[in-house]
């Protein structure tokens, strides 16, 4: 799977793409700032972009610029965003071009070798991955009432839905069976009025949608 | 500045000390003497002249005005016209020439007695811009811009207009215009004072000052000659005893009576020319804001330049570490259990540590805050907050960057406060601006009973403890900006918190 960095930190730049080499990744470029990002993806077009979000001149958020240069002018350039701190707001932005292939992750979990390189190979087959953090976020900002009648163990399942996992990834997080899980999905539709969907996905992206309107 | 009145104000003409009949004869030949009989008789021509200019022209005129209304034949009428129009009309050249005697007369006492009349505020200095005010520029950036790119350029100042303000001399000024300015600013009336008084310090003290040396000096001439027969006596001066005690009295006396000349006309000076106690104060408060505005933006740039320097150090250390002990977790499968536990626990902890740190680096100035404004960066706080917060910003146009740096520690404190004393299960959290104000009001359904200081607790909380230092520090922070702070918690709750802070564009 060919991948794109942008770090600006030397000692993480080599990390990242040390851990991904190892995971079978194929690092085709590993650049320091917004531009040389922008020209690498345009040069390589690689399945996935992983990108920090402060990186020079200004260290604020030209990665989530860059980001959403990307997902505009590459569709098929899926793209994992890289931060100290989540943002809420930084997620709607990325959220608001498509749904689909994005990622906004914690630095925190390239600890988690094995998850983060998981959530990356989902982002990069169209998945989305949000940290849990985000999720949070999102849900304070946008929903604040109707998820008061949500139980809690609805509401943790609403978090892994809108993280991105699939059913069967909520079944093995909660360690419940196969059907508590649609109960609780199914509860959780009917309650926050959202239309019935079929496919993992579509829930996801249905929950998702309802996140950041 | 503060130093610099201070020192102005060290009066050395009053710190002469109290006559001595052994040094006295000394104060004849020191400079200090002869520099205030210098000034008393400079004094009393500049003393017509300045009573002429300012109050003997104007009354002169209004005198023969009077006069003539009063005496003068009908048929005499365009004197008493022109009288009553010089009336009206002097007082206007009185204004002009203010501001240039008073400078004359400050330079007398500069030169003569060496000591510098404190001069009325004006505008024109200004001071340089706070640190941390504004974000750094984004030179050369081909990215798109960001919203808060948009946004009008922000407020700097917090602070109260200058003094002086009111007499500004704006270019192609015309002679009307700036004569009423003078007359309607503040000390103008004061200056005025001390040069119709000029005539009257100036004569007095002029006249009492030579009178004290020529008698002095002249019957001491005169008293010797008398003794080697060289005086023509013509009987109208004192017989020679009682002539040698008055000029030896009148020439020891000569110095103290200059030196009492020149400390009262110093004293009046100071009075007139130099700012009132109003304007000292109101000095000293623009001076104090000043300072103090720079220290809140001082302490902003502070937290802003921690924030980044963790940011690029030691976080990015720590995730590198925590990735590599993850890489050696997920790596060494096979590794004998000791070793497997020791790098787990150090992965953990690393992990552990990287939250923590992040929590702390947050806290102190979220990068969000200057790029997406409070409205954003309050979702972080909100959203990790342990209980339920209902958080609600309508904040149209955004605050200076030190404002909202504030505000958001604010929120931040007062939910940490909540949390850990209030015993609330829900709190809310509503942003707002009005005019010049932003309005920050934080309600908890918890127990109440919270007080400021002592031991108030926290936001509802009760007496255990907590020494309510943050709330204290919630007020000085507000405080420190000219915004107020309001606690109102009674026991058994609900808890508010109003905080406002000025907003100024």
């Amino acid at each position: 799977m060919r991948t794109v960095i942008a770090e600006d930190s030397v000692l993480l730049r080599a990390g990242l793409t040390r851990l991904l080499d190892d995971g079978g990744f194929d690092v085709v470029e590993a650049v320091s700032d917004a531009d040389q990002l922008l020209r690498a993806v345009e040069e390589h077009r690689p399945d996935v972009a992983l990108v920090d979000v402060r990186m020079p001149p200004t260290y604020t958020d030209e990665g989530i610029r860059a980001a959403l240069v990307i997902r505009q002018q590459f569709p098929a350039v899926a793209v994992v965003v890289l931060s100290q701190y989540v943002e809420e707001r930084y997620a709607t932005d990325l959220l608001s071009v498509r749904t689909t292939g994005v990622g906004y992750l914690l630095k925190d979990r390239v600890a988690h070798v094995t998850e983060f390189l998981d959530a990356l190979r989902r982002v990069a087959a169209g998945g989305t991955a949000l940290d849990p953090e985000v999720v949070a976020q999102l849900i304070v900002r946008h929903r604040p009432d109707p998820l008061e009648r949500l139980t809690p163990r609805e509401s943790e399942v609403l978090r892994l839905m809108a993280e991105g996992r699939s059913n069967n990834g909520i079944v093995d997080a909660l360690r419940v069976s196969h059907s508590a899980v649609e109960k609780y999905i199914s509860s959780i539709f009917t309650k926050l009025e959202l239309p019935a969907a079929e496919s993992d996905h579509r829930r996801v992206l249905a929950v998702l949608k309802f996140l950041r309107t | 500045m503060a130093a610099e009145l201070r020192g102005v104000y060290l009066d050395h003409v009053t710190s002469a000390s109290v006559v001595n009949l052994r040094t006295a004869p000394a104060a004849l030949w020191a400079a200090r003497s002869w520099r205030a009989t210098a000034h008393a008789l400079v004094g009393l021509p500049l003393g017509v002249v300045s009573f002429s200019l300012t109050g003997g022209l104007p009354i002169g005129a209004a005198y023969c005005a009077g006069w003539s209304l009063l005496y003068a034949a009908p048929d005499a009428w365009p004197m008493t016209a022109m009288f009553l129009l010089l009336t009206v009309v002097s007082p206007l050249p009185a204004l002009w020439s203010v501001r240039g005697l008073t400078a004359l007369q400050r330079r007398r006492f500069r030169m003569l007695l060496g000591v510098d009349i404190p001069p009325l505020p004006r505008p024109g200095d200004q001071s340089p811009p706070l640190p941390g005010d504004a974000p750094p520029p984004r030179p050369g950036n081909p990215l798109p811009p960001r919203p808060s790119d948009l946004l009008p350029p922000r407020s700097r100042d917090l602070l109260p207009p200058r003094v002086g303000d009111a007499l500004p001399t704006r270019p192609g000024d015309v002679l009307p215009g700036r004569a009423v300015r003078a007359a309607r600013a503040a000390g103008t009336w004061r200056q005025i004072a001390y040069h119709v008084l000029a005539l009257f310090i100036g004569v007095a003290g002029g006249a009492l000052t030579a009178a004290f040396w020529t008698v002095g000096i002249g019957l001491g001439l005169v008293v010797p000659m008398r003794l080697l027969g060289l005086w023509a006596d013509e009987g109208w001066l004192p017989a020679t005893a009682p002539a040698g005690v008055l000029a030896v009295a009148a020439l020891l006396a000569a110095p103290w009576v200059a030196r009492g000349v020149a400390r009262t006309d110093t004293a009046v000076a100071r009075a007139l020319l130099g700012p009132s106690r109003n304007e000292q104060l109101t000095l000293r408060v623009e001076s104090l804001a000043r300072s103090r505005a720079d220290v809140v933006a001082a302490t902003d740039a502070e937290r802003r330049r921690i924030e980044r320097d963790l940011h690029d150090g030691a976080q990015q250390r720590l995730v590198s570490l925590a990735m590599n002990l993850g890489m050696a977790r997920a790596g060494l499968a096979d590794a004998p259990a000791p070793a497997r536990e020791a790098i787990a626990a150090a992965h953990d902890e690393a992990v552990q540590a990287l939250a923590e740190l992040r929590e702390f680096v947050r806290g102190l100035h979220p990068a969000v805050l200057d790029d997406r404004g409070l409205d954003a960066a309050l979702s972080g706080i909100v959203a990790r907050a342990p209980l339920p917060v209902r958080l609600t910003v309508a904040v149209p146009e955004r605050c200076p960057p030190v404002i909202e740096a504030i505000a958001y520690f604010v929120v931040s404190e007062a939910l940490t406060n909540i949390a850990k004393h209030a015993s609330a299960t829900r709190a809310e959290v509503t942003v707002g601006r009005t005019a010049d104000r932003l309005r920050i009001v934080i309600t908890d359904n918890g127990r109440g009973g919270a007080t400021i200081g002592g031991r108030g607790g926290g936001v509802g909380g009760g007496s255990e403890g907590g020494g309510g230092t943050g709330l204290r520090g919630l007020a000085q922070r507000a405080a420190s900006v000219d915004g107020t702070f309001a606690l109102h918690s009674p026991v058994g709750g609900p808890t508010t918190i109003t905080v406002e802070l000025p907003c100024a564009r």
